[in-house]
């Protein structure tokens, strides 16, 4: 449980944040550049200290201006994957992984280094130097060494800024696999779309230093008011479905709480869980049952209520057994006589859900 | 052959001697120095800087004359080392020594505050967020950075306490296997007849150390950057 309520002006930045994340997971701090994302998570370091508030990490205070604690960065035990990486050049990959090992408690120390090694894919890394290393495998050994000083929460901030979109791809891969296999909590700083998608458990979304939103990321990146903030175009519904099968022309099953949808081949085994999205500008509204139609996925539902997105767009809040958004034109909601309770059909482009959006949900955590 | 009078290896041997000393003990001081001048702010910080650059603006004699004061055997510092410990720095190669760091104190201090600011923080900030406590992180990430510039630093000073001339003279004099260094053994011999032929064997001596210990120092220095950057 981290708890944050602080207060910082940087210039003409102010900075007035309060919120709480519950247990484990991946908890992404959201916003545009310039939200104040790297401010905070400087200030929860220990690198920047706040003008006043309190930062509590599982009942324990680090920062708290009322009874003025302050512990140093190297007190806090909050492990820090930075966008640059930050390995010690004069030091092997090994030497870097081991550095904060020797300052964790002996009876703290629940990473087995080779696991950590393993887990992360450094063994043939281990001798070399980090001049000689791409920009992935930085990131890789800057995230086993936060690992390996046992640290109660990791915070990463826009580690894969600098990489391209394949190694970003893989790189978030490992950042899955440690966050299951070892139950770390990990506070993610990033303002790209398809990496909280991917990733969050947890949303806390920010804008000019103000909190907007917090909360589970299902709720938080499929509500249409927060379009404005998690991307205008981008916005769309999130929900968690299970694989059910695979068909001969290439297609996935995905079964849902409004039925089945059917998306691009997945390489993927049934049951497992997937998280997808739908984007409001790739549904559209039918009155009537759709016929003779290439669209795939269409669900029965009705609409709940709408709000104005720009003069000629309308956002459509849909129950379609989970909720579902469509961006139609201000005329179509005339001439179709859209209300609230009005039943209707969503027509899903099944193509519209491509690998990117879907990420691998997380089973539930330890802790 | 060029074979050395037991004038000359006394001489030179003196001057390695006090070279030796000289970096060594300011070196601790010099690393300390900078890291206040670099990286930390306080009231006197300008003033801190003006006493430590004194050495190279004002005439060497100046230095020589100050420290006769200080730490001759009646001046404040002077008196209260012998009663305390019994050392007699004045006209002793211990003086030598003192007045050659002082002397190279600006040249090191310089070049390991330059290294120290090439160091980039956002390391030891890392190293901070991995628990590591800030003396340790000095000891294993700012340090190890700086080398190549305390190397610089330490081997500026040592060339230039190997020929410290001016303070010297006039605060340990010229006392023959005390205090009588290469360079104040050569103008000795300029100020006697017939001593030209000794003084050019020293000059072309002083010139050959000079210019082997800065070819090791450059050597060790590129070896030290190519393990950083390799």
């Amino acid at each position: 449980m981290l708890e944050v309520d602080l207060r910082k002006r940087l210039g003409d930045f102010v900075l007035d944040v309060t919120f709480e994340v519950e247990g484990g997971g991946i908890t992404a701090l959201f916003g545009r550049s310039g939200a104040g994302k790297t401010m905070l998570i400087n200030m929860l370091a220990g690198l920047l200290k706040p003008d006043a508030g309190l930062i509590r990490i599982n009942g324990q205070a680090l920062f708290d201006s009322r009874s003025r604690v302050n512990l140093l960065p190297e007190r806090r035990r909050l492990g820090y994957v930075f966008q640059e990486s930050r390995l010690f050049p004069h030091l092997s990959v090994r030497s870097n992984l081991f550095y904060g090992r020797r300052f964790a408690p002996k009876g703290e120390r629940f990473h087995n280094p080779g696991r950590v090694v393993d887990l992360l894919g450094l063994e043939t890394l281990l001798s070399r130097r980090p001049v000689t290393l791409s920009g992935g495998e930085k990131q890789r050994v800057a995230i086993g060494r936060a690992l390996l000083a046992e640290p109660r929460l990791i915070l990463m901030d826009e580690p894969l800024a600098a990489l391209d979109a394949t190694r970003k791809s893989e790189i978030m891969g490992y950042i899955e696999r440690i966050s299951d296999a070892l139950a770390v909590p990990i506070v993610y700083v990033s303002h790209a779309l398809e990496e909280v998608t991917r990733l969050a458990d947890q949303v806390v979304l920010l804008a000019d230093g103000k909190l907007v939103a917090a909360g589970p990321a299902v709720d938080i990146m499929g509500r249409p008011d927060l379009s404005p903030h998690t991307g205008r175009h981008e916005a769309g519904a999130l929900f968690e479905t299970l694989v059910a099968g695979h068909d001969d022309f290439g297609l996935t099953m995905l079964v849902f709480e409004g039925g089945t949808l059917c998306v691009a081949g997945l390489d993927l085994a049934d049951g497992t869980r997937v998280r997808a999205r739908i984007r409001a500008r790739d549904v559209a509204i039918a009155t009537a049952p759709p016929a003779d139609l290439s669209i795939l996925n269409v669900f029965p539902g009705r609409v709940v209520d709408m709000y104005e997105n720009s003069p000629a767009a309308i956002d459509v809040e849909l129950d379609i057994g989970v909720r579902l958004w469509a961006r139609i034109t201000r005329r179509s909601v005339h001439d179709l006589g859209l209300k609230p309770g009005r039943e209707v059909y969503a027509l899903v482009k099944s193509v519209a859900i491509d690998r990117h959006s879907l990420g691998l949900a997380q089973p539930p955590k330890r802790n | 052959m060029f074979a050395l009078t037991p004038l000359e290896s006394e001489a030179i041997l003196l001057s390695l001697r006090v070279a030796f000393w000289a970096t060594l003990i300011s070196l601790p001081i010099a690393i300390a120095v900078a890291w206040l001048l670099a990286r930390v702010c306080f009231p006197g910080h300008t003033l801190l800087n003006g006493l430590v650059h004194l050495p190279l603006v004002v005439p060497p004699v100046v230095i020589g004359y100050l420290l006769l004061l200080l730490l001759g055997r009646n001046g404040p510092m002077g008196a209260w080392l012998y009663d305390w410990f019994g050392i007699t720095v004045a006209f002793t190669w211990r003086g030598a020594a003192v007045a050659s760091a002082v002397m190279a104190f600006p040249l090191m201090v310089r070049a390991i505050r330059l290294s120290l600011e090439n160091v980039d923080v956002r390391l030891e900030a890392a190293a901070r967020t991995l628990g590591a406590p800030p003396i340790w992180v000095f000891a294993t990430v700012s340090m190890p950075l700086m080398l190549p510039g305390i190397l610089t630093g330490a081997m500026l000073a040592f060339a230039r306490s190997f020929g410290e001339f001016g303070a010297t003279i006039t605060f340990v004099s010229n006392i023959p296997g005390e205090t009588r260094t290469l360079p104040i053994a050569l103008y000795s011999m300029t100020q006697v007849p017939g001593g030209e032929g000794g003084a050019l064997r020293l000059m072309i001596l002083s010139i050959v150390i000079a210019m082997l210990a800065l070819f090791v120092s450059e050597l060790l220095a590129r070896r030290l950057r190519a393990r950083l950057t390799e």
